[in-house]
């Protein structure tokens, strides 16, 4: 295992100036991703989740901006890229698939000619004829059938979770050390879904390449990530390995959304303990923390400054006073007995 | 935390999170929470300023400089049309024997004096291309602005003061400015009002056409395209040219109704043109119309109102026509400038409206008989025209860019 | 078939025809019969080109079902016979259903539809949008009360009642969505169609609505079909599951014994491939992965449509519809292999 840092963002800021004023979209986000690692970064909208990964890859459009922090991806500082650095770096070094493959394939080319193109974009000297063996063969890993002869067909030919596949045999033809899905599966049905998953599960095994999964579900982050970090609001509230997160989240929010899903595995009715409040608008932010207003234990320092990132060992962290609190008295405020409770199954 | 109290004070669903509780796992005192449960109610309801539709659209025509322009003039030439002649004594119909035929410039009696000496000297002398503006010049006299009749400069050299025919005189002794204004406005009103007609037709055309679909669609959409076929200028003159002495009959034998007074003011042939607006020119705004009720019948707040048992005609009525207003005022905009030139086109051609009465174009046709030397009588009304219309179509773009709700947000 | 349910449904099918294509076109819903009872909320899952959303729209005949009998409190709003409306070349029959006046039921069914900024008008304020329902059907007797009726609505959905005049678009998702549970309320309804009724809500406020739906159906004895393709929503909010599979039901039982004893070879893989916020749960658990695509709507397989996936298809799959039959006591399925 290699133990470079393969991907270190620190403490990223990132603004949209609309004519409505500034949107603090991201509020300073740090964190770092290893060779091999799967990251789950979950939230809900407006939370900043995407945003952050299209900053990465230079696809932030006006009035969005980088205003602050770093991207560093193998030691080289990726914001500092001109245009033809990040060009050779997109889709080579680090790929990205959508939410959406309806509008993301050209309707007017074949598959086979877009992996084609994409494969060529970053590797001239290899020929039309050698692509077009590696566009068959990535097609292959991602389960399609019969692939000399889906190369050869138009994106509407294909239904949505085959259009996904393709998504990412394109995303994956150059084979990137950092794969960045975008909610890849949230458009799709749950068969298709679980399909979707296992085979990225299958292919991260097989090439051991990191893995950037943004989305809101968190049925899926269970499944397939190694960590998480929690987004609320434009930054990162909690942080840690999806053990920790699950079974011990530090983070209200964390315990919030935790205990406000239905299981489809649960045995007796046990009513939602939904949470409370509408989501932040970003235009005018509270002071302090974002989740203050919407939090059973909000304290009065919570409305007034912004908590400090806790240790909580192992790599997990929390930005929350009561974890300050507790670590200062030592008394443990969270009620996390509960959600323990609340989490075990038989 | 469920108790009856409870649940009085918080109902089914309540946003608003429940402070009591809040308090008893907190250490401050309930007094410095007061300041917490405003902050959060404020935060609960977007508190961002209620945006109009309307004042979203206006803001962003503003910043269209051209359709500001365009609108700026607009209402210039409204002023000039309606609160101009007001500043002009000369009634448009007052004709003058002896003040026709002015130019809109000239020269005081001493000086015509010594043009005609010159003229007859010139003439004697045999030369034949001795105009009075040529000797003029070699006499060096400049032209003075305004046009006077001998009378009228007599009348000034009196004392009396007398108003200028700024742009001189027809060959009635008409002042063109005073016909100019009532022409712009005798255009822009019948631009309007058939605009309206149109308007009024085409759109509930269209939107009933747009909902029924199937083969009540089919079959309204064919007629529409029947009548695209067949070419409206045509038809128009037909109209005015047949309904003429039926109106003039009509007139004789009915002068007492209020439809014969009504007809007796705007003339047959302006009832014509509105007719033929009436039977023809609505089928683009059905077009329109239909085009948008096709797709906003697909929305859902269609079927809910469906779902609530809403009859047709007040989907129509209150759901799909407002969601239309920005094409449907778009569109109308669009058609004054048409309905404003085909009204000066017929004036032209004589069978707009009827003297005394003038328009832009009929005064265009006026003054082609005297071309070359009254150049001017042809350009002013042209211009005047020219620029109303073009006006109308930049606004009327503006208006579409601003109402447009694909830029919205 | 119990007597008292609410609402019935037999045999219910609809097709949507295809322009220039002969044949049935899109078979949305092939054949659905159950029943619900009052104060019962029956979740109805698929995935898509199941016809789940077709169903919960063709019961409150928003869309003319083809064929079959809907019966509410055992009065039928539909009843096509045994002739189809639409035969199966596409073709309007002659024989058409006697007509029932709808306007009185659309009092007692009402919808909550899926996308709240779709289904409020954006032209209208939300009090008059709560208010057209009012209106419609001349609930109020004067403009005090109809007022009253609306801050009254507005307030039990847990609103402030001040923001009547303002428009959808100034409103959160989840506040809109409110609104348009307002709107289903204010006609005083004793059935509503939930057709995915937070799908397109944010995560921490699907919760606050769910709870919100069935704090409603306790006070107001309501009754629900609760359309989703979210299982474990569906699971917590119904008493009984229906699991659709591209126009049929393929399964219907009491919700906890779903979960526990699925017997439809979909069933089992709908529930596998579900995902569990529990890690150590989700990656012990072995998942039934299926091959393929679901097939199109237009063109089902023929005889059990889910025989083009299922592990366990045999040739009498391929030729023979199963008939959807009691295979245990309220528990149903469509299965050649449980006979």
């Amino acid at each position: 295992m290699n133990d470079k840092k393969l991907l270190e963002v620190k403490d990223l800021k990132v603004s949209f100036f609309t004519p409505a004023g500034e949107v603090k979209a991201v509020g300073g986000i740090t964190y770092d991703l290893n060779n091999g690692e799967i990251m789950g970064i979950v939230g809900e909208s407006g939370s900043g989740k995407s945003v952050e990964a299209y900053s990465i890859l230079g696809l932030l459009q006006s009035p969005g901006k980088v205003i602050g922090g770093s991207v560093t991806f193998e030691g080289e500082d990726v914001l500092a890229f001109d245009k033809r650095k990040m060009e050779s770096f997109r889709g080579n070094k680090v790929s990205m698939i959508f939410q959406n493959p309806m509008t993301c394939l050209n309707p007017v080319y074949t598959v086979g000619n877009q992996l084609i193109e994409a494969l060529r974009t970053h590797n001239r000297t290899i020929s039309r004829a050698q692509a077009g063996q590696r566009a068959v063969e990535m097609l292959k890993l991602v389960g399609i059938n019969n692939p000399e002869k889906r190369m050869k067909q138009y994106p509407h030919e294909f239904s949505g979770g085959m259009r996904q596949r393709v998504m990412i045999a394109m995303g994956l033809i150059c084979s990137p050390r950092l794969l960045i899905a975008d909610e890849p599966t949230t458009a799709l049905d749950v068969t298709i879904q679980a399909q979707i998953l296992e085979l990225m599960k299958d292919i991260q095994s097989k090439t051991h390449m990191a893995i950037i999964f943004i989305t809101h579900n968190l049925g899926v982050v269970a499944e397939i990530c190694d960590k998480v970090s929690v987004m609320y609001a434009g930054k990162i509230v909690e942080q840690g390995s999806v053990n920790d997160i699950f079974y011990s989240p530090g983070h209200p929010y964390t315990l919030g959304l935790l205990r406000s899903m239905p299981r489809v595995d649960a045995q007796e009715y046990e009513r939602l303990i939904p949470i409370e409040g509408t989501p932040v608008d970003m235009l005018n932010p509270p002071e302090g923390c974002p989740f203050a207003p919407r939090c059973q234990q909000c304290m009065k320092l919570c409305l007034q400054k912004m908590p400090p990132y806790v240790e909580l060992g192992g790599g997990h962290r929390a930005a929350c006073w009561l974890r300050v609190q507790e670590q200062v008295n030592g008394v443990d405020t969270a009620g996390r007995a509960d959600s323990g409770e609340a989490d075990s199954h038989a | 935390m469920m108790s009856a109290e409870h649940m009085k004070k918080y109902p089914i669903g309540n946003l608003q999170p429940d402070v009591e509780s809040l308090l008893a796992w907190n250490e401050v005192a309930p007094a410095d929470f007061e300041l917490a449960s405003a902050e959060e109610k404020k935060n609960f309801i977007a508190q961002r300023e209620s945006v109009s539709y309307w004042a979203d659209a206006w803001r962003r025509l503003k910043k269209n400089r051209v359709a500001m322009v365009a609108l700026g003039v607009l209402g210039l030439l409204l002023l000039f049309a309606f609160a101009g002649p007001f500043f002009i004594p000369y009634a448009y119909d007052e004709t003058s024997k002896t003040a026709g035929n002015l130019y809109y410039y000239h020269y005081t009696l001493e000086e015509q004096a010594a043009i005609e000496e010159a003229m007859e000297a010139a003439k004697s002398a045999g030369r034949r291309d001795a105009s009075q503006k040529s000797i003029a010049r070699e006499l060096g006299i400049s032209a003075k602005p305004f046009g006077y009749s001998v009378q009228e400069l007599e009348r000034i050299a009196a004392g009396e003061a007398v108003f200028p025919h700024i742009l001189g005189t027809d060959t009635l002794g008409r002042d063109i400015l005073v016909r100019v204004m009532v022409g712009t406005r005798m255009s822009m009103v019948i631009g309007v009002c058939a605009a309206l007609i149109v308007l009024l037709i085409g759109a509930t055309y269209g939107a009933v056409s747009g909902y029924a679909g199937g083969r009540v669609d089919t079959v309204m959409m064919r007629i529409v395209e029947l009548i695209y076929s067949i070419p409206e200028i045509l038809v128009v003159l037909l109209l005015v040219t047949s309904l003429k002495p039926i109106i003039d009959d009509y007139l004789l034998y009915h002068p007492e109704t209020g439809i014969a007074k009504f007809i007796a003011v705007i003339g047959p042939s302006i009832l014509s043109i509105f007719i033929a607006f009436g039977l023809m020119y609505w089928v683009s705004m059905s077009r329109i119309i239909r085009g948008q009720v096709l797709q906003l019948k697909q929305q859902e707040y269609i079927t809910a109102a469906r779902a609530l048992g809403a009859s047709g005609g007040r989907i129509i009525r209150r759901h799909l026509l407002p969601n239309c207003i920005g094409q449907i005022v778009v569109t109308t905009c669009l058609q004054i400038p048409s309905a404003i030139f085909l009204e000066s086109f017929l004036s032209f051609l004589g069978l707009g409206v009827s003297a005394p009465l003038t328009s832009l174009g009929s005064m265009a046709s006026d003054a082609l008989n005297g071309i070359y030397t009254y150049t001017y009588r042809l350009l002013v009304p042209a211009v005047v025209l020219s620029v109303m219309i073009l006006s109308f179509n930049l606004f009327g773009d503006g208006l579409r860019d601003a109402l447009d709700p694909r830029l919205k947000k | 078939m119990r007597e008292n349910y609410l609402i019935e449904v037999q045999n219910l099918k609809k097709y949507f025809p295809v322009k220039g294509m002969r044949g049935p076109g899109v078979q949305a819903v092939e054949n659905v019969s159950f029943g619900i009872s009052q104060g019962e909320t029956l979740g109805l899952v698929g995935e898509s080109g199941c016809g789940k959303t077709t169903l919960g729209r063709t019961i409150l005949r928003l869309y003319e079902p083809t064929q079959g009998r809907i019966l509410y409190r055992n009065e039928p709003i539909f009843d096509s016979g045994d002739l189809p409306v639409v035969d199966e070349a596409g073709r309007e029959s002659r024989s058409r259903p006697a007509a029932v006046n709808m306007l009185p039921y659309r009092r007692k069914m009402q919808i909550i539809f899926q996308d709240p900024s779709a289904s409020l008008d954006p032209r209208m304020t939300v009090g008059e949008i709560i208010g057209e329902a009012i209106d419609i059907h001349r609930l109020a007797a004067g403009k005090r009360e109809r007022t009253e009726m609306i801050r009254e609505l507005l307030y039990q959905v847990g609103l402030n009642t001040e923001h009547a005049n303002r428009y959808p678009h100034e409103f959160s998702g989840g506040q809109q969505q409110r609104v348009g549970i307002a709107r289903a309320l204010a006609v005083k309804p004793e059935f509503i169609v939930c057709d995915e009724p937070i799908s397109a809500l944010d995560v921490s406020i699907q919760s606050q609505i769910v709870n919100m739906l069935e704090d409603m159906q306790k006070e107001l004895g309501l009754t629900y079909l609760f359309i989703a393709h979210d299982l474990s929503v569906v699971r917590h909010i119904s008493n009984r599951i229906g699991v659709m599979y591209l126009g049929c039901l393929v399964e219907l039982a009491e919700s906890y014994e779903l979960n526990r004893n699925p017997i439809h070879p979909y069933t089992k893989t709908l529930l596998s491939a579900v995902p569990v916020p529990d890690p150590q749960v989700s990656r012990s658990r072995k998942r039934i992965v299926l091959e393929g695509d679901i097939p199109s709507p237009m063109n089902p397989p023929s005889g059990c449509r889910f025989h083009t996936r299922c592990p366990y298809a045999t040739e009498r799959c391929k030729q023979e519809v199963p008939p959807f039959r009691e295979h245990a006591p309220g528990h149903f399925a469509a299965c050649h292999l449980l006979d």
